[in-house]
């Protein structure tokens, strides 16, 4: 499950608010008391953010919000708050219902939180306050799932949820603008996986199940309801009409009926395809499929059904299950993993006799395929993402850590950023250097660029002299004599002077002219002037001679220089060692 | 009315006359037609505000102006250009500055220093930017003077540290397009000598990302012009590569790509290690790359240009294919790899268990590549690409690549059988496509083979044909395949049964193709037994005929085959050779009496050109003599046509000329022409036709065959111009009305003038012919009497002799295919004609006859083409069908496939009606009116000469007969 929580210049956001679907107990949901100790969460978080309708991803939602109490804004996408109530009252249903667990959210929890929901859109920057915004962008995965884009003043956080990389039949695939966060937080399902091209896939699957029917049997793939049945129902529905097939295809009714409303009501969220054929005929109006009716099953004819749920261990599923598997002309093709206990797994690890309660044992003659169309990015995707974002720092969720260690290691080494993985409860510290704006006074950027050189690069530091002032809360840079001005000060001026004795027998004047033409012949291109009250300056370095009290023949000549011209000074030594 | 008359006396005193002032400047002005610029300045100079003087501007822009007032115009504008204080005016003035430079005749050069000056004191830098662009034509217009191209440059030298970014790219543009191809010698304030390239790449690092773009245009724009970028700027351009804005991405691929060109062949290092490789292998590798940018435009346009990089090192190559699997850290084996295993096991597909995927060995953490340096997997992404446009641009490029790479081909085999699966149909159309183009390098394995066909189960009808077209040009391995092609092919039959003919021609190239693997397969295909007599065949079942194609076609080039055939297949062969003679194979069946080998194309084009020579020795002949050497020359010439088809539209040609001749000869020849006219009347009724036939037949001639030259289409204008003559005299026979005489006389001396000016240059061919003797006549003739004309034109047409026709030089030449002499013909395939069931439908509604059909040899068909219908009461329909209903399957050669819509008011009996194609012509788009091959196009144009109002049909299908029957509507 998810459930991450980002303190990001100041501000807390929740990111994601799913729960675990292996526990009945208290593990099911994150521990919400861990943020606040005590007090109240709506104190504490600024925004939740969720990605997408999946259950692991928004599961307790209904519980933080109504029964631990949190009336903050929450944010997701319309799909996702269309399609994500569905999800969460039926969630309800089999666990309230079914299983008969009390202390569990009402349907009313659910109408309730959903009116704290604040939609997104796609590529829309949503000001959660003034300093925090939001940007949501495409994930692919699962129809209206999305990476969310995090920005406090100039620091930033990409929260990607879960994605996917590679186009599919109903989804295009994830896409981010360059926008250099500071730190990627990606999911990490797949992370020491490459895999192979979907078309091979998809050829597979159309062809098992095209012989299938060509042979008179019966096809029965066991869904779940939303994402991936609807991706397999377009791709049959397309292949039936491009092969002019007539076997009739079924969907089990319910909650995919539905799911499929939104489906065609979202049309600009899927890909290039269905949005560009949608006005001709919205591809999730299918032509070929039709719903399903507990009698169609023992109709005779070759057929094709989707039926819920996934693991065939109970439900519609099962039912139909039960019927064909005698028969050696049907099919079963299993599209995702399977729990171990369920019948699922029992057939795709080749079980050919299983036992029923009641002590039946049931013979499965029909054929078996496993057919995998799982859409989170795989370990190249990912990286493909990071080549995009270009963050400075990456943190890996939602995978395994030994799996994620190997990505990590890549990640370092292919780009050189620090990777983190944090376990669950586990914080980890990522310093930025935020950039700090400072005001400029235009008059002094003006005298910068009229100092000339070539127009600024933006890409390399340029120094330039001024003050800074820092006042109240503002910075403000301006040239010296301004900020003298407005500080009411005086301008000190910093000279440094340093005496030379040397030994010269003629007299002060004497020895000042005879540097002064000294210097004239060695130093050329500079201006030596020699003043009349005594004194030879060169440029601004001005030089005396006086004669030392004991000795006359021993000269003192006195160099005195400001701080600004070193460089002259350098010059004047040249023209004295030569 | 007195009211109304004293506001009238009150309106002529209070009235206040205008006088423009400042009428003086235009007066000065040297101009030929002072109106247009004087009108201009009067206006400027009334328009008190800058919205205004806009106005007029706006209003003058739309306006042409004439050659010789375009530098007063320009010298008023200049004037008001100055005076003006409103940016946008000056905008406006600057960019009409630069329109009329363009106008054709006048030459900017004199406008130069003034267009130059007024940059000096402009402060605004959109004007400045305009007025950049303003000298960059200019600057194109005088591309013969180097001095205002040196300026020029220097000027925008100057301001390329503009601040703002208009201006900026105005310069760089103007140094791309103007920039010293040899002379690179351009000073900088150090006095350093720097040149064009060296300036221009300064700004591949500006701040703004449209200057960056518009210095790697103007480096592109320079390369165009011929000069050679240098090595150096490779660098810089890898860097743009990583650019944050898309534009300035693609346009350094384009760079890239241009360089990788240019110096395909020098070392780069590697960076973070010692290595060097070739820049090609680099530019190939980082362009690879950008196949996976955030954008797809970029990824467009790099996978464009992977497809002409053809230099690349194969490792490089096949890199691009490569993408390593796997699944926690195993090399896991892909999908390609596993059916190649199970196929070269023996092993058929069975369906895959569980975990068959199943990685095997361990991989070392660190050969892993996760991101893929350099070129690896590149199309592996393009192909899998969310925009179908990527893919598609992939898709060309494997295939350019492949045509150049037989391994590579070999390779790619996989991934584009993949593409065959693709969910838009443009993808999978072109993928088809491209396995054809490179089918001569490959061949397909089973497993391929496989998904190949399953497409032939394909509802569009595009798709299937394309890939028929791909089985025709395919290599496969083993006789299952041809077992397996075989069945597919029938099960589309069978499926759609429209596709007949072009599974038929699948199956005869398969054949053809594969003799030695259809051997095997002889018995089980015709089920043959050898013992017991198996009963015969249906001979009318398509599909029968498909297996008979395909084992006849094998057993030309595989003697022993017809030993295995029994006795039925042989009176088979004979019936389908008649039927469908395109199908089988001429000769070569020993088991038919051999037809006697026809000669060489050589020989054929020999007789050809004797029996052209032959003709010309017409004169000497006497009129009997001559018409039979016609007439058999003639017949001779048809046969030969028939027998070589590569000669064919030369032999018809020439054929269908001397037929004219001969029409022409026969119709005065007669010794009745002296009689009175009374007394001839069935005389002119013959003569009448004949000159109406040899019209139609010379029509025919100019617009039904392709591959003539000048020369022949003025012989062939030349007995038009006869058969004209002809007509002016009986028409003068026969009418007594002079009016109607004069105006046809008229009509033929401008078609004498015309035929003059069209075919000046081949006068000089056409001595002692028929014009020849009118042109020198031509003076006498404009000034005398009809009644006169005619005399004269009696007298020549009957002395002149008759014109050789030769064929062009292209067609002596054997090796040469390119300017053959080709007749336009169209077949029609659907309707076959055959059915005797009538098309029923309710009169007043319509019906739709699918009417499917080939074109080879015609130009132009979306325009030329249309389809009549004939109705059994002589009604006729022309219908011009979509241009989508045309497509193209092979050079020369278009298909169409369309519906025509019939209706008729109500029969009591089924009858027929006819359905031919038509080729439209019309004089004025003909072939003769390519500019490229005479040079009097553009005297054509000034002259409204009537022959270019000749339009007309001609048939140039069989027609085909459908049986309809509109019934009446029941009330």
């Amino acid at each position: 499950r998810s459930c991450i929580l980002v303190s990001i210049g100041g501000k807390n956001i929740m990111l994601d608010c799913g729960m675990h679907m292996g526990y009945n107990d208290d593990r099911r949901f994150p521990d919400f008391s861990y943020i606040t100790q005590n007090g109240r969460l709506t104190d504490f978080l600024d925004c939740v953010i969720i990605s997408h309708f999946h259950l692991d991803h928004c599961g307790a939602l209904p519980f933080m919000s109504e029964m631990v109490g949190y009336d903050g804004p929450i944010y997701m996408t319309h799909p996702t708050k269309a399609i994500c109530p569905i999800l969460l009252e039926d969630f309800r249903k089999i666990t309230v219902d079914k299983k008969g667990e009390t202390n569990f959210f009402t349907s009313q929890m659910i109408k309730d939180c959903m009116k704290k929901v604040v939609p997104l859109n796609l590529h829309q920057t949503v000001q959660v306050d003034d300093e925090l915004e939001i940007k949501a962008y495409y994930a692919g995965h699962v129809l209206g799932a999305a990476m969310v884009h995090i920005k406090v003043g100039s620091e930033s956080v990409v929260y990607t949820g879960d994605y996917n990389m590679t186009p599919d039949r109903h989804l295009g695939a994830a896409w981010i603008d360059k926008c250099r966060p500071d730190i990627l937080i990606s999911e990490s399902t797949y992370a020491t996986t490459i895999r192979d091209s979907k078309r091979c896939r998809e050829r597979d699957f159309l062809k098992k199940v095209h012989e299938s029917i060509e042979r008179g049997g019966k096809v029965l793939i066991p869904v779940f309801a939303l994402g991936r049945a609807q991706e397999l129902c377009i791709l049959l529905e397309t292949f039936w009409e491009r092969m002019n097939l007539k076997a009739p295809i079924y969907f089990s009714t319910g909650l995919t009926e539905k799911a499929n409303h939104y489906y065609k009501l979202f049309i600009t969220w899927t890909n290039q395809k269905i949005r560009k054929t949608f006005v001709q005929r919205n591809m999730f109006e299918f032509k070929h499929i039709k719903a399903f009716d507990r009698s169609y099953a023992d109709n005779p004819g070759p057929m094709v059904v989707f039926a819920t749920p996934g693991m065939l261990h109970a439900g519609q599923s099962l039912q139909i299950f039960k019927k064909w598997a005698g028969n050696e002309k049907n099919m079963v093709i299993m599209p995702g993993y399977c729990v171990q206990g369920t019948i699922g797994h029992k057939i795709l690890n080749g079980q050919r006799k299983l036992e029923m309660e009641g002590r039946s044992t049931l013979d499965v003659k029909l054929q078996v395929e496993y057919m995998s169309f799982s859409a989170h990015a795989d370990a190249k995707g990912i990286m493909q993402l990071i080549r995009m974002a270009e963050p400075r720092n990456m943190l890996l969720v939602h995978g395994e850590a030994v799996k994620m260690e190997f990505l990590k290691g890549k990640i370092e080494q292919e780009f050189s950023i620090d990777c983190y993985m944090p376990a669950n409860g586990e914080t980890v510290t990522v310093t930025t250097n935020p950039s700090v704006p400072v005001d400029i006074s235009l008059n002094l950027l003006k005298r910068e660029m009229a100092l000339g050189g070539p127009l600024p690069d933006p890409k390399k530091p340029r120094t330039m002299h001024g003050t800074l002032i820092m006042k109240e809360n503002s910075l403000k840079l301006v040239s010296s004599e301004q900020a003298l001005k407005e500080l009411g000060l005086n301008e000190h001026q910093l000279r440094f002077t340093c005496r030379v004795q040397l030994q010269d027998p003629h007299s002060d004047t004497d020895t000042l002219h005879r540097i002064y033409t000294h210097l004239k012949s060695v130093l050329k291109g500079y201006t030596i002037q020699h003043l009349p009250d005594g004194t030879v300056m060169v440029e601004s370095i001005v030089i005396k001679v006086s004669s030392s009290t004991e000795d006359p023949n021993t000269k003192v000549l006195l160099l005195s220089w400001s701080y600004q011209f070193g460089s002259d000074l350098y010059c004047l030594k040249r023209g004295f060692f030569f | 009315m007195a009211a109304h008359l004293k506001k009238r006396v009150y309106e002529e005193f209070s009235k206040v006359v205008q006088i423009p002032h400042e009428e003086a400047p235009a007066k000065k002005l040297r101009l030929s037609k002072p109106s247009k610029s004087a009108a201009l300045h009067i206006d400027l100079c009334k328009a008190t505000n800058s919205t205004d003087a806009l106005q007029y501007l706006l209003h003058f822009a739309r306006k042409p102006v004439e050659t010789e007032s375009v530098e007063g115009v320009v010298r008023i504008l200049l004037e008001h250009y100055y005076k003006e204080t409103d940016n946008s005016v000056r905008l406006k003035i600057a960019s009409l500055l630069g329109l009329l430079s363009k106008t054709q005749g006048f030459s900017p050069d004199c406008i130069v220093d003034d267009a130059i000056n007024t940059l000096g004191n402009e402060k605004s830098h959109q004007v400045l930017a305009q007025l950049m662009d303003t000298l960059l034509v200019i600057g194109t217009q005088l591309p013969e003077s180097p001095a205002v191209r040196q300026r020029l440059i220097e000027v925008a030298c100057k301001h390329l540290s503009d601040t703002y970014f208009g201006v900026r790219n105005k310069c760089l543009q103007l140094l791309g397009c103007l920039g010293m191809v040899d002379t690179p010698l351009t000073k900088d304030n150090e006095g350093l000598v720097r040149d064009v390239q060296s300036i221009i790449s300064d700004y591949f690092g500006d701040q703004d990302p449209r200057v960056r773009t518009a210095a790697l245009k103007a480096m592109l724009q320079l390369h165009e012009r011929g000069m050679k970028i240098h090595e150096i700027i490779y660098d810089q351009a890898c860097r743009l590569l990583s650019d944050d804005y898309e534009q300035v991405r693609s346009a350094a691929v384009q760079m890239v790509w241009v360089l990788s060109h240019l110096y395909p062949e020098s070392i780069v290092p590697i960076p973070s290690s010692n290595e060097e490789i070739r820049l090609v292998d680099d530019a190939f590798g980082k362009i690879s790359h950008m196949v996976s940018d955030g954008s797809w435009m970029v990824r467009v346009q790099a996978a464009k240009t992977l497809g002409s990089m053809l230099q690349v090192s194969p490792q490089f190559l096949e890199q691009t294919l490569d993408k390593k699997l796997m699944s926690d850290l195993r090399r896991k084996r892909t999908a390609h790899e596993r059916a190649k295993e199970l196929f070269t096991s023996g092993e058929f597909s069975s369906g895959r268990k569980w975990a068959d995927d199943a990685p095997k060995e361990k991989l070392d953490t660190n050969t892993v590549n996760l991101i893929a340096s350099g070129a690896c997997g590149a199309f592996v992404h393009g192909l899998e690409d969310e925009m179908f446009e990527v893919r598609i641009a992939a898709v060309e490029a494997l295939c350019q690549l492949a045509r150049s790479s037989a391994s590579f081909a070999e390779k790619c085999l996989d991934f584009l059988v993949d593409m065959f699966n693709d969910e838009i149909e443009e993808v999978r159309l072109q993928s088809i496509h491209v396995l054809r183009e490179i089918s001569t390098h490959i061949t397909l394995r089973e497993d391929q083979l496989d998904t190949v066909l399953a497409v032939l189960e394909d509802s569009s009808r595009d798709i299937r044909e394309a890939l028929h077209e791909l089985i025709c040009y395919t290599n496969v391995s083993t006789k299952e395949c041809v077992q397996l092609a075989l069945l597919e092919l029938l099960k589309n039959l069978n499926k759609y049964p429209t596709d007949r003919n072009s599974v038929w021609k699948c199956l005869k190239f398969m054949g053809s193709r594969h003799p030695t693997l259809v051997l095997p397969l002889v018995p089980e295909l015709l089920s043959t037994h050898p013992y017991f007599d198996t009963p015969e065949p249906d001979m009318d079942d398509p599909a029968y005929i498909a297996v008979l194609v395909l084992v006849f076609n094998a057993a030309k080039s595989c003697p022993t085959m017809p030993a295995l055939f029994s006795d039925h297949t042989f009176r088979h062969y004979s019936y389908l050779r008649d039927s469908l003679s395109h199908l089988l194979p001429g000769n070569g069946l020993d088991l038919v009496d051999s037809r006697c080998g026809l000669g060489s194309v050589e020989s054929a084009q020999l007789f050809l050109q004797q029996s052209l020579n032959r003709v010309s020795t017409i004169q000497n002949l006497e009129a009997p003599g001559a018409q039979d050497l016609l007439d058999f020359t003639i017949r001779d010439l048809r046969r030969l046509g028939e027998l070589q088809t590569e000669l064919a539209g030369a032999a018809d040609f020439c054929a269908t000329y001397l037929r004219c001749q001969l029409l022409l000869m026969k119709a005065l020849q007669d010794k009745l022409w002296n009689m009175a006219v009374p007394l001839c009347l069935k005389q002119n009724v013959t003569a009448t036709a004949a000159a109406q036939q040899i019209l139609e037949e010379t029509y025919k001639l100019e617009f039904l065959y392709s591959g003539l030259d000048s020369r022949q289409v003025a012989t062939i204008h030349h007995v038009r111009l006869q058969a004209k003559a002809l007509q002016l005299i009986l028409t003068a026979r026969t009418r007594q009305g002079l009016d109607s005489l004069i105006s046809s006389c008229e009509k033929f001396l401008q078609d004498i003038e015309s035929f003059q000016r069209l075919f000046l240059t081949e006068l000089p061919h056409l001595q002692d012919s028929f014009v020849d003797k009118l042109l020198e006549l031509m003076p006498r003739l404009s000034s005398c009497k009809p009644v006169e004309l005619v005399k004269i034109l009696q007298t020549t047409l009957r002395q002149s002799g008759l014109l050789q026709l030769r064929l062009p030089e292209q067609t002596m030449s054997i090796n040469s295919r390119t300017m053959r002499i080709h007749r336009a013909t169209a077949t029609i395939i659907e309707p076959t004609g055959e059915s005797d069931n009538p098309l029923r439908f309710t009169t007043g509604l319509v019906v739709a006859l699918d009417i499917d059909a080939t074109l080879e040899h015609v130009q132009d068909p979306q325009n030329n083409v249309k389809v009549q219908v004939l109705y059994p009461d002589g009604q006729s329909h022309v219908i011009h069908p979509k241009p989508g209903d045309f497509r193209k399957p092979g050079p020369d050669r278009h298909r169409l496939i369309t519906q025509v819509y019939l209706s008729h008011t109500a029969w009591t009996e089924p009858s027929q009606i006819e359905v031919r194609l038509l080729l439209a012509y019309s004089s004025s788009s003909t072939s003769l009116s390519s500019p490229s091959k005479l040079g009097w196009s553009d005297s054509i144009d000034s002259l409204p000469t009537p022959e270019t109002a000749v339009e007309g049909t001609i048939p140039f299908s069989k027609p085909v007969k459908v049986y309809i029957m509109p019934k009446p509507a029941r009330r």
